[in-house]
């Protein structure tokens, strides 16, 4: 029977693989928004469980905004990445470091 | 005539104040003339204003004590200022007002070179002021006033030639000694105000029984009584101020000063205020055998140590200042054996002699121009007549010699201090006999320096020897006639009669009432010597000196080489002030310095200030690092955190 | 029984997807395995009847933001080489990090319930209307405010998009429609007097 736990296991993988891919990544800021996006995936997966197991719809009208906010994230994010690399030619995230305290 | 005592008193206090204030401050305006003649005329109205009060106290007229002016009220507290008139406070004040006016008047003709003399003039003056302050007082923080005012007087005399580094470290010797005891004395005050609740006089002396029966813990596991506490208090004061052994270093030190101060300040009025205090004081001494027994043990050593030290002394005002604090301590062990109206009595007689013998030093020295070494002195007898025969006057009042005043002051103190029963008095009285024999061998070898025997000084001085101006020698004569007579016209009544009744605590069988009735009258007490010690002891030390200096003036010489270890000591006034120097003010200084080195500039400045901004500099580098720019590192910290969080939660029970 | 065969089966792909989106060495590999993984996600949504959000994912999120992803990883001109580097030195980290985070949430769901009882069988919706009916009638209903706000959030994005990567080509002949409108006669015409004929 696949019950709710087994959804919320999934979710957590998925998340957990998405933060291990954040450490792992040193090369590759268009990966870095890639985890990002796995890592909303990952909680959409858990609000959609809740709210089928749950009865209640409220879960999926959240997934709803969390997609729309995460298209504009994305978007957002790609522009800022597109003007980064027209200044610094290169996407590699340790040459990212001019915040440095 | 209806004349108001308060109004009376105030004019005996004011007037010095008065003529101070204006010849301190307008001696450019008024001029030398015009400085003396207001200082004078300021004390003279002060001693005509006790000598009336005297005659009244006499008449038989009562006790006076009124407050003139409340200067505050603190927690119940009321801080007055007032005068409290009884026979003690009226001799006291007749005293002191009859030998600063003799002072004044010498010091006419001893300061008349000197830059500073309307300067001088006011000093004296504020210090008669104090003075009287002080013995008038109804309350002790007007006592406390008068103290520490005299006290800077005397400061402010003894470094009058201020340009003289001598003079200055003997004026801050004289203040932080004397400070010493003030520390201890305000203590003692403190501890009255904290069980008595009053500083009024009549009103402790009524609440004495509060005091009676507790204890302070002042040394770890013995209790002490509270009212010996504040007796020792009180009189750590007076060792500061009368200069007892350990407090006495300062006196020789202030012979700096110019002779008139020493003959009235070091001689009579000021070192005596020690003594006045403690005979005022004295319901409260009685009522602690303790003091007592540390009072007359002091004095004791006071009176035969120091009076050793003017044998080895060459300077002629050093061996007069010796003398005076070996009487300072005969005066003191009277205090402690109970006899309070014989210390009193010897303190009259002694402000009169040794005054006398202070003046004619002085005129020694104008007369030697400025010389003070007796070794450069002798024979001068032939050109200095007056002063010779004053100071032989003095001398002989001095040493006890019978029928003089001094005679009848000191036989009563030795007499006294056998009979009596506080503890450590045997002692004192071995001490006090010797001292007298000690006494009479320093005297007369003063004597026979300086105006006897051989002339040993250069031709020059010789030639310009002559007897000093009369505003010199008239005040030595005023007071050699006292020094002849007060003794025994006074000592019945005051010593054993009832001038001091109601004044000072006299117990029925103390040992005043025990010599009191074998009393009867001078001439009698005159016999009664020729079969005591005392007065063969001090013809022996008359004829020993006649001996050692005038017959074979070689022998002390070969007498010190003979005894190298106790000359020296001699020397060294038993080494207080090396170690007072050495140990205790070096210590000081040392201890200051290491303070200021290790303490503040390493410790707080370098490691608690810079050290905390060089810590958190360091701090600061490292932590830096976490803002290291990139963003994963930051999304790291949070996951990290986020984890450990996660975990804490999950892992608490 | 077919439920359970198709969850694992996606799930594992899904898992594997992800994997795949982190340790691949090309960049548009990882996009396109991203790609997989949101279509796997897709039809375990299907699975627990949510098929309105299972579409939306579909059509908006791979059709749009996947396409604009892979739109500008092949637009950067990105030198793979460089991209390999670096890779060994932190992956026991990460790994370590993501066991844990792993274990800790496994550890909430099985050993510490934290009180909460965990519904074992899906609950059934109410009949008749679809998912997609369902999720409108509560949309515009109770969260129309919110709706509007996610709007205005994508009109911001729209916005903040085109002004940050918007440049200027220098030497643009374009015309300023607003400069000419704002002419006025007196800065094109100027009228100057002078006497109709020469002087002979």
């Amino acid at each position: 029977m696949i019950g709710l736990a087994h959804y919320l296991m999934l979710a957590a993988v998925l998340f957990a693989i998405a933060v291990a891919g954040i450490f792992i990544n040193r090369k590759n800021v268009i990966l870095l928004l890639m985890c990002i996006e796995l890592m909303l995936l990952a909680v959409n997966f858990n609000f959609v469980a809740f709210s089928r197991f749950l009865g209640i719809l409220d879960g999926q009208v959240f997934v709803f905004f969390i997609l729309t906010v995460a298209a504009a994230e994305a978007a957002i994010g790609l522009a800022i990445l597109v003007v980064l690399f027209r200044q610094r030619r290169t996407i590699n995230v340790e040459e990212l470091d001019a915040m440095k305290g | 005539m209806t004349v108001d005592f308060a109004a009376v008193c105030l004019a005996i206090v004011l007037a010095p104040l008065t003529a101070a204030a204006v010849a301190g401050f307008g001696g450019r305006f008024i001029g030398r003339a015009g400085a003396h003649s207001i200082c004078i005329a300021g004390v003279a109205l002060s001693l005509a204003g006790s000598a009336w009060v005297l005659a009244r106290m006499l008449d038989g007229a009562p006790v006076f004590n009124q407050n003139v002016y409340t200067w505050g009220v603190s927690d119940g507290v009321s801080m007055q200022i007032g005068f409290l008139i009884d026979n003690l406070s009226a001799l006291m004040m007749t005293v002191v007002t009859f030998v600063s006016l003799a002072v004044h008047v010498y010091t006419i003709g001893y300061m008349r070179d000197d830059p500073g003399y309307a300067r001088f003039f006011a000093y004296i003056s504020l210090f008669t002021f104090s003075m009287l302050m002080l013995v008038m007082s109804n309350n002790f923080l007007q006592l406390f006033f008068g103290w520490e005012a005299v006290g800077l007087v005397s400061y402010l005399l003894i470094g009058f030639w201020f340009k003289r580094p001598t003079a200055i470290f003997a004026n801050y010797k004289a203040f932080i000694v004397n400070r010493i005891g003030d520390f201890a004395f305000i203590v003692a005050i403190a501890i009255i105000v904290a069980y008595m609740g009053s500083l009024d006089y009549v009103e402790v002396f009524q609440r004495i029984p509060r005091a009676i029966g507790h204890d302070l813990y002042l040394t770890p596991g013995e209790p002490s009584k509270v009212i010996t506490v504040i007796c020792v208090g009180l009189f750590i004061g007076a060792m500061g101020k009368s200069a007892q052994v350990p407090l006495h270093v300062w006196l020789p030190d202030s012979m700096e000063g110019p002779t008139p101060i020493s003959a009235l300040i070091h001689a009579a009025t000021m070192v005596t205020a020690g003594i006045f205090m403690v005979a005022r004081l004295s319901p409260l001494f009685e009522l602690s055998p303790d003091a007592l027994h540390f009072i007359v043990v002091i004095g004791a050593t006071t009176a035969l140590f120091m009076g050793l030290l003017g044998l080895v002394n060459n300077d002629i005002k050093r061996v007069i200042a010796y003398s005076t604090l070996s009487q300072l301590g005969y005066m003191t062990a009277a205090l402690g054996a109970g006899a309070y109206g014989a210390g009193m009595f010897h303190l009259m007689t002694h402000a009169f002699f040794k005054a006398l013998l202070f003046l004619a030093a002085g005129s020694v020295i104008i007369g030697m121009h400025h010389e003070q070494d007796m070794r450069r002195m002798g024979g001068l007898r032939r050109y200095m007549p007056v002063t010779y025969w004053t100071c032989l006057i003095g001398t002989l009042a001095l040493i006890g010699f019978p029928g003089l005043s001094g005679f009848f002051s000191k036989d009563v103190i030795i007499e006294a201090v056998k009979l009596s029963d506080t503890e450590g008095s045997g002692y004192a009285y071995w001490c006090v006999l010797i001292g007298v024999f000690v006494t009479a061998l320093y005297s007369f070898r003063l004597l026979f320096m300086t105006f006897h025997g051989r002339e040993r000084m250069d031709e020059h001085t010789r030639e310009h020897l002559h007897e000093s101006p009369w505003v010199v020698t008239v005040p030595l004569i005023a007071l050699a006639i006292p020094s002849i007579a007060i003794g025994w016209l006074t000592v019945g009544p005051v010593v054993f009669g009832d001038f001091f009744t109601g004044t000072i605590a006299h117990s029925v069988d103390g040992p005043l009432a025990q010599l009191g009735e074998e009393f009867h009258g001078p001439g009698a007490f005159v016999l009664h010597a020729f079969r005591s010690p005392a007065l063969w002891l001090a013809f022996a030390g008359i004829a020993t000196a006649w001996y050692l200096y005038l017959k074979r003036p070689d022998l002390p010489e070969r007498i010190a080489a003979r005894l190298p270890r106790l000359y020296r000591l001699l020397i060294n006034k038993y080494y207080f002030d090396w170690f007072n120097e050495h140990v205790l003010a070096s210590g000081v200084r040392n201890f200051g310095t290491s303070l200021w080195q290790r303490g503040d500039e390493k410790a707080i400045d370098g490691f608690l200030v810079n050290g905390t901004a060089r810590a958190i500099g360091a701090l600061a580098s490292v932590v830096r690092r976490v803002q290291s720019g990139y963003l994963y590192h930051y999304a790291f910290a949070m996951i990290i955190g986020l984890s450990l969080l996660l975990g804490w939660l999950l892992l608490r029970s | 029984m077919l439920v359970e065969i198709l969850f694992w089966s996606f799930s594992a792909v899904l898992v594997g997807a992800a994997l795949g989106v982190i340790l691949s060495r090309n960049p548009v590999h990882s996009v396109l395995y991203l790609v997989l993984c949101f279509f796997n996600a897709a039809v375990l949504w299907l699975l627990i009847e949510a098929e309105f959000l299972a579409i939306v994912l579909v059509l908006v999120y791979v059709g749009a933001v996947m396409v604009l992803f892979l739109f500008v990883v092949m637009m950067l001109d990105i030198n793979i080489e460089q991209l390999r580097e670096g890779f060994a030195r932190n992956a026991p980290l990460g790994a370590l990090i993501a066991f844990i985070m792993v274990v800790e949430l496994a550890y909430v769901l099985w050993v510490r319930r934290l009180g909460i009882e965990l519904p074992g069988a899906t609950v059934p919706m109410a009949e008749g209307a679809g998912n997609t009916a369902q999720i409108g009638a509560v949309l515009y209903t109770e969260y129309v405010y919110p709706f509007q706000l996610a709007a205005i959030v994508l009109l911001i994005a729209i916005v903040a998009a085109i002004s940050l990567t918007m440049r200027r080509r220098p030497g643009l002949k374009v015309q300023d429609i607003a400069r000419q409108v704002s002419v006025r006669a007196a800065d094109r015409v100027r009228l100057v007097s002078m006497p109709p004929e020469r002087e002979p």
